[in-house]
């Protein structure tokens, strides 16, 4: 009728066990038609996915509109720098041409062939400016008729040089920066003075590239910056602390012409990005150039590009951890949901069938009963035909064998009366029960296979054991488990212990004890969950003791186990006595 | 004693009615409701012992129609359901309930303590 829910496996130590815990359930099991680990990880994928794909985009743009910002403001500074630097630049030559203008206009030619005159206004002009370096009056041939200055120059002729060509034809000129006849950088700047009858004059300076070199230096520019000055040509005019000295080749593009300040992205002959802003200076043959290293002035927002990075990697940390904590606890709140619920599906077909089986057995007993009336009457008609006629009263043999017949019958009769006794018990309510009774029916149907495999079984009631108020039906179902799992576990030979009595006034406690095989911890641990079994190659399907449990927590009572590896197994069933009445003693 | 045994076996009914016989009970049998009516309506009698499970009329059934026409007559069931709940529902109906097989010193002990009642 039942069967052995768990056997009792060969390994482990002493242990107890009360009550099943559904957290330790596995998450999979091929009893299911749910499959929960695929469950498991669409759930957790879709849930990462809705939660990490919008913030992992958002930040991708935010990323992208905070670099593009803070490139824009250095190309913008760049820019302000750049503008500013060439206004000073332009400004520090236009001021010093303007100076040889007044000189021109405010001294007549006969005062300038006056050395000690031009000596006068050289000391002058090195007071209130600087960078002049010497001063020369030079006559439309070309030939520096007066020269005040630190080097030997007078009565060099400048006819050939490009220099007087141009401002022959100019009026103005600044030259690049060259080294000329002293083989010192310096460059040249000269106005033309036109003489009212004929002919005209220049007055030419020599100006060091301090002064250009001053007014860069002098500039704070971030970013590991360089600014300094070239000519159209490319070559440096004022020395540059990454590109070269001064008259040295620039190892960057000239930039093309523009009016405008030009702020733009180049890379150096290495492929190190750069930031460069030029400007080309008015009247001037000079470039005014500022190269910042794209890096450096990049490492504020990549300071900000950790930050946020960091906080993106954390979040999705956060995201991914917090999803999957959920989702796991979720499926396996589904999965022991289920398998509660398939456990009540068998455990209500399990109650059906026993209902099936009282049933059939009283239908079985009922229609044996009658037949077996007969013949017990038959039977009976036939002792009294010879006791009654006297013809046989004496035959010992003949009446012998008709009480052989009475005491089959009769064997018979217990044994339908016993089967109709245990199908009856398929309602609810409950009635008061005789423990030892109800033990030996149950053991009554058992009883052939301890014969057959010498199993000892012993009864034992204490005297003080009350008749307890329960369902008679599920206490005779639970006392058939537990008892087939101790027939189940224990060898040929073995002994089976049930033990009655009184625990505490209001319960008494039924141990079922065997010298079997034991179980191990790890079974004590599962042993009343759903399904758990060690026999499924041998038709069980872990509910019998799964079911126990829960029979035994319908009347009121509770289940716990003790077993010990290769010692045996106790089973410990305690009932309420619930308005018992005072039972008959030991049986 | 008067004895009225209805019961659908009529193999059973016979046999034990001619056992009863050898005890000194009068006994007549009947094998259904319909038959114990009219018998009842001819005659009275001390004890009828009817079988609870019949066809048609069971014995409860039939009992009610009895007691109607003689409320005098003391009952006695016997049922091949003999559990131990289905004696003490039996006994509520009848004055006396017995389960199959019967035993036939029982069952007269119980007719002659049903009568004395």
């Amino acid at each position: 009728m039942t069967e052995p829910a768990s056997d009792q496996g060969p390994a482990g130590k002493k242990g107890r066990v009360g009550v099943p815990a559904p957290s330790n359930l596995p998450v999979e099991s091929r009893r299911y038609s749910l499959n929960l680990r695929r469950m498991w990880q669409l759930t957790a994928l879709l849930m990462i996915i809705v939660s990490v794909g919008p913030l992992t985009v958002m930040t991708a743009i935010d990323y992208r509109v905070t670099e593009k910002s803070a490139e824009s403001e250095i190309l913008l500074h760049a820019s302000r720098v750049v503008s500013n630097t060439k206004l000073a630049v332009e400004f520090s030559l236009v001021e010093r041409m303007a100076a040889l203008d007044f000189i021109v206009e405010d001294n007549s030619l006969v005062e300038l062939r006056d050395c000690a005159r031009v000596s006068e206004i050289l000391d002058n002009l090195q007071t209130s400016f600087s960078g002049f370096v010497d001063l020369g009056v030079i006559d439309a041939s070309g030939r520096q008729f007066c020269y005040v200055g630190p080097y030997d120059l007078a009565g060099v002729n400048y006819r050939d040089q490009e220099w007087f060509e141009e401002v022959r034809q100019d009026a103005t000129h600044i030259s690049d920066v060259f080294p000329g006849f002293r083989h010192v950088p310096h460059m040249v700047i000269a106005v033309r003075h036109d003489l009212p009858e004929e002919g005209f004059y220049v007055l030419r300076t020599s100006v060091e590239t301090s002064l250009l070199n001053k007014l860069l230096s002098n500039l704070e520019i971030s970013g590991e910056g360089d600014a300094f000055v070239i000519n159209r040509e490319g070559i440096l005019q004022t020395s540059s602390r990454r590109h070269g000295d001064v008259l040295e080749v620039l190892d960057l593009q000239v930039p093309e012409y523009s009016e405008a300040t030009r702020v733009y992205e180049t890379l150096t002959p290495g492929g190190v990005p750069l930031i460069v802003g030029t400007s080309y200076i008015p009247h001037t043959p000079f470039i005014l150039m500022i190269v910042k290293q794209k890096a450096a002035l990049m490492e504020p927002w990549s300071a900000t590009r950790r930050l946020l990075i960091g906080l993106l990697v954390l979040s999705l940390s956060i995201i991914v951890l917090v999803v999957v904590g959920v989702t796991s606890y979720l499926v396996n709140k589904i999965h022991w949901a289920d398998k509660q619920r398939v456990a009540a599906l068998h455990q209500t077909e399990y109650t059906a069938k026993m209902v099936s089986l009282g049933r059939l057995g009283a239908g079985v007993a009922h229609e044996i009963n009658n037949p077996l009336a007969i013949i017990n009457e038959k039977a009976g008609l036939i002792k009294d035909l010879f006791r009654f006629s006297g013809r046989y009263a004496d035959d010992a043999k003949l009446m012998g064998i008709v009480d052989s017949i009475l005491a089959s019958v009769d064997r018979c009769s217990t044994i339908t009366r016993r089967l109709l006794n245990f199908a009856r018990d398929t309602d609810t309510e409950p009635v008061s029960v005789d423990l030892g009774e109800t033990i030996t029916e149950v053991l009554g149907f058992m009883g052939k296979e301890a014969e057959y495999r010498s199993i000892d079984v012993n009864i034992i009631i204490d005297e003080d054991t009350p008749k307890i108020s329960t369902n008679r039906g599920r206490l005779q179902q639970i006392l058939l488990n537990v008892t087939n799992n101790a027939f189940a576990a224990v060898d040929n030979g073995g002994h089976i212990d049930i033990a009655v009595g009184r625990k505490v006034p209001d319960e008494v406690v039924i141990r079922v004890t065997d010298d079997g095989c034991g179980m191990s911890d790890e079974q004590l641990a599962r042993l009343f969950e759903p399904f758990f079994t060690t026999k499924s190659g041998s038709g069980g399907v872990g509910l019998g003791l799964s079911i126990t449990y829960s029979l035994v927590a319908e009347l009121g009572g509770t289940v716990s186990v003790e077993s010990a590896v290769g010692q045996g197994t106790t089973f410990m069933i305690t009932l309420p006595v619930a308005g018992a009445t005072k039972g008959d003693g030991e049986r | 004693m008067k004895v009225l045994l209805v019961d659908d076996e009529e193999e059973l009914v016979t046999t034990l009615a001619e056992r009863l016989s050898y005890r000194g009970v009068d006994a007549l049998w009947t094998t259904t409701g319909r038959d114990a009516v009219a018998l009842i309506r001819q005659e009275p009698f001390d004890v009828v012992v009817l079988d609870v499970k019949m066809p048609n009329l069971n014995g409860i059934q039939l009992k009610k129609e009895l007691e109607r026409i003689r409320p005098e007559m003391k009952y006695v069931f016997v049922t091949g359901h003999g559990s131990e709940e289905d004696f003490r529902i039996g006994s509520a109906e009848a004055d006396h309930y017995l389960a199959k097989p019967l035993d036939i010193e029982t069952l007269v002990a119980t007719l002659m303590e049903v009568v004395r009642k």
